[in-house]
């Protein structure tokens, strides 16, 4: 049974369940819903709840689970023979895997019927080339052992479904009885649902966790990987990188860490004290109606993606640096590309950041602050000084880190605006890369995807990962100990 | 007017006029928030504003230096002099105004600063001390005369957030102190402390009439029986009535004004 029928079929029952429930719930109390305890749709939800909770549950938990369990069988299958040199079996395995995708596909368009399929003595090459008249791709050699495995899968995948959809509606089913004979006047079907929609939310909630523990874990994983064919030791300590996928790359880590950080302090150099002073505007200078639109104006500059920053870089900030600082003029520089272009155009798309946050921040301030400071003579700007910035500075300091991890994460810019030249200089006017473009550059392209040469994108991920990580927690650690002073 | 029972023994004596108020008029937006207002602050005098909430009181104490400057939609109309100078004049700095006329807020609003950096605040914004030995004598001078040097000279240094409810207060009025303001206008200064700390700070404003004109905002009438001389009671934006403080409490003049003191209106 397909996954669309089987779903659709779950909730026809829910929805039976519903009406069915509902019904049942009235009947009970003769018709008149003040004997109940619960409003009548509350029974219904409940049954349907009954319903699509543990069958949907198991479906996802089904699925996920299940490649993993016929992959481990079919897996067994092949045997060491198979696996040629510079693979792995898992390679063989995503081979197998692709075959018996594309019998699937050919099946499904007619090409071979079901019994050719299975068809334990089939001729490779008469089955190879009916695969490619069936426009699936076939990479590298069938072998026989290859093509048994794929069999193999497609009836243990097949099996599994059917026994899938069976389990499924069986829960379906009993979750239908158990809700229905629940349903009577003094069942407490709203605590009930109430108690559901507060497993709805921590479901919410912990989606959003899980899937930063997988990303974490698949970064370890494969950072890992990476540390068993290249040493952790030249990653962290030699200074050159020079990746070359013919064999003996140099990888360290420093120049595009070196990169990262040089442009992310440009781009703070021009953000914070742009952002802070247009903070200090809006929130103790302009009137309300100013800071009606000039709020939200500046706020626009948050929303405009970071590629559009890279091209405003390329072709506006960059010719302008150039025609002061290059050739024709102090001959300093000698290409749009350069730190400075990033870094300049970085620290604008960052002005929003730290001004939004600040303003909060600053209109936090109680105002007898303000008071007891005009109250002693004080001019607006020493107000400001020495009372609202000292008062404001650790949710400030919070801000300019939070502006920070954004700054070290940027990519287009980068890519568009610095170059890829990894380097370790002072100068700011020279091209220079950072961490995430050569990510970019490391994963793009037609490459071995088990070499160091790629694999080292997770570790450099890795590293930036901890790097924004320990920003972003000290970040919150300032700010919430600044919250404990006013409340 | 000067043969109410317990004059003798306030030693009140005809004083100067400190400020002088005439024919003032406040008002918030449409709102006419102060009507026709005249009061006259004597120096070395505690003045008390008394009259049940947002009868325009703390409206008119904030007049006094100007602090509704601050206020966008509010506008003063009429005529209030400091020694004889009119505050609103157009060459009258408001800022330079708020140094004469120090200002103490109902609820202790201490910088989230040093004890010391909160007093010594007003003196190096306005350049008092020539040097650091002069900025601690200030300070020093300050939290004596604001009763509250035997309690911190050990912990100068410690926030002054971390001191308890009515130390703060004190600690506001000797950081208004320090920067030798000519009035002291205190808007409900013991509304947020308790009993013991109230009694210490009204000792305080006692003892700060030696020096000072202090005007008073306060929602207590026993405060303002004990700690004033002159009492002036607000009602609906109006002042009804302004005199001696014994004959505000004993004998007024206005029917308003026995009927609030005896609690029938407010």
């Amino acid at each position: 049974m397909p996954l669309l029928w089987l779903i659709v079929t779950v909730l026809a029952l829910a929805g039976a369940g519903y009406v069915i429930a509902r019904m049942r719930a009235l009947k009970s109390a003769n018709g008149d819903i003040r004997n109940l305890h619960s409003l009548p749709s509350y029974y219904g939800s409940n049954a349907a709840i009954k319903v699509i909770v543990p069958a949907l549950l198991v479906l996802v938990i089904w699925l996920i689970a299940q490649p993993l369990y016929v992959g481990s069988v079919v897996s067994g299958m092949i045997p060491d023979s198979e696996i040629g040199e510079g693979s792995s079996r898992d390679l063989v395995l995503a081979e197998v895997s692709r075959t018996a995708d594309g019998i699937d596909a050919a099946v499904a368009q007619g090409v071979m019927s079901e019994a050719q399929a299975r068809d334990g003595g089939a001729d490779v090459e008469v089955l190879t080339q009916r695969l490619k008249d069936a426009g699936q791709i076939v990479t590298g050699a069938v072998t026989p052992a290859k093509l048994a495995a794929a069999q193999r899968m497609r009836v243990l995948a097949d099996t599994a479904r059917q026994v899938m959809a069976v389990v499924v509606i069986l829960l379906a089913v009993a979750g239908l009885v158990w809700a229905l004979r629940e349903t009577e006047k003094d069942f407490r079907a709203r605590n009930t649902v109430e108690r559901s929609i507060r497993g709805l939310l921590i479901a919410a909630a912990s989606i959003a966790i899980l899937t930063t523990l997988g990303i974490v874990l698949s970064l370890i994983g494969n950072t890992m990987h990476f540390f068993r064919l290249y040493p952790a030791s030249e990653f962290f300590g030699s200074l050159t990188w020079a990746p070359s996928f013919g064999g003996g790359s140099q990888l360290g880590i420093w120049p595009l860490l070196w990169g990262t950080i040089y442009i992310s302090f440009v781009a703070l150099l021009v953000a914070v004290p742009v952002g802070l002073f247009a903070a200090i505007y809006l929130s103790e200078y302009a009137g309300s109606k100013m800071r009606s639109w000039a709020k939200p104006a500046l706020e626009v500059l948050a929303g405009i993606p970071t590629i559009v920053y890279g091209l405003f870089a390329l072709l506006t900030v960059g010719p302008i640096l150039l025609s002061v600082f290059g050739n024709d003029g102090l001959g300093w520089m000698h290409g749009t590309r350069a730190v400075l272009t990033a870094g300049i155009a970085m620290g604008i798309m960052l002005i929003p950041f730290v001004s939004s946050l600040s303003d909060d921040i600053i209109n936090a301030v109680p105002q007898a602050m303000r008071d007891g400071s005009y109250g002693l003579g004080a001019t607006k700007s020493e107000t400001i000084r020495q009372v609202v910035l000292p008062a404001a500075l650790p949710g400030i300091v919070g801000a300019v880190l939070l502006a920070t991890s954004r700054a070290i994460g940027e990519t287009m810019i980068v890519v568009l605006g610095a170059g890829a030249a990894a380097r370790l200089s002072l100068n700011p006017f020279e091209a220079m890369t950072t961490v995430t473009a050569k990510i970019v550059s490391q994963l793009t392209g037609d490459n071995d995807f088990a070499s160091p040469e790629a694999l080292v994108a997770f570790a450099l991920g890795m590293t930036l990962f901890v790097l924004t990580l320990g920003l972003n927690v000290f970040a919150l650690f300032i700010v919430r100990k600044y919250r404990e002073q006013y409340e | 007017m000067y043969d109410a029972p317990h004059t003798t023994e306030r030693n009140v004596t005809k004083q100067d006029i400190k400020i002088s108020a005439r024919n003032v008029q406040v008002y918030y937006g449409d709102t006419h928030a102060i009507k026709d207002v005249d009061v006259e602050i004597e120096a070395q005098t505690v003045t008390a504003f008394i009259g049940p909430s947002g009868c325009g009181k703390s409206t008119f104490l904030r007049c006094l230096n100007r602090m509704n400057d601050t206020i966008d939609i509010a506008r003063v109309e009429g005529e209030i002099l400091l020694d004889g100078e009119d505050i609103y004049d157009k060459r009258v700095d408001p800022v330079q105004l708020r140094a004469r006329v120090g200002m103490v807020f109902q609820k202790p609003n201490p910088f989230p600063k040093s004890i010391y950096d909160n007093i010594a605040y007003g003196p190096r914004i306005h350049g008092l001390a020539r040097n650091k030995s002069d900025l601690d004598d200030i300070v020093e001078k300050a939290l004596r005369r604001g009763a509250l040097w035997n309690e911190v000279k050990d912990r100068l240094q410690a926030p002054g957030t971390g001191l308890s409810g009515g130390q703060q207060q004190r600690l506001c009025i000797a950081r208004a102190i320090a920067t030798e303001p000519e009035v002291l206008l205190m808007d409900e200064p013991c509304s947020a402390l308790d009993p013991i700390a109230t009694g210490q700070v009204e000792e305080l404003i006692d003892e700060l009439r030696q020096d000072y004109s202090v005007v008073i905002v306060t929602h207590s009438m026993q405060q303002a029986a004990r700690v004033s001389q002159k009492t002036a009671f607000f009602h609906l934006g109006n002042l009804v009535e302004f005199g001696e403080t014994s004959k505000i409490f004993t004998n007024p003049d206005d029917s308003r004004t026995e009927s609030y003191i005896t609690g029938r209106i407010g």
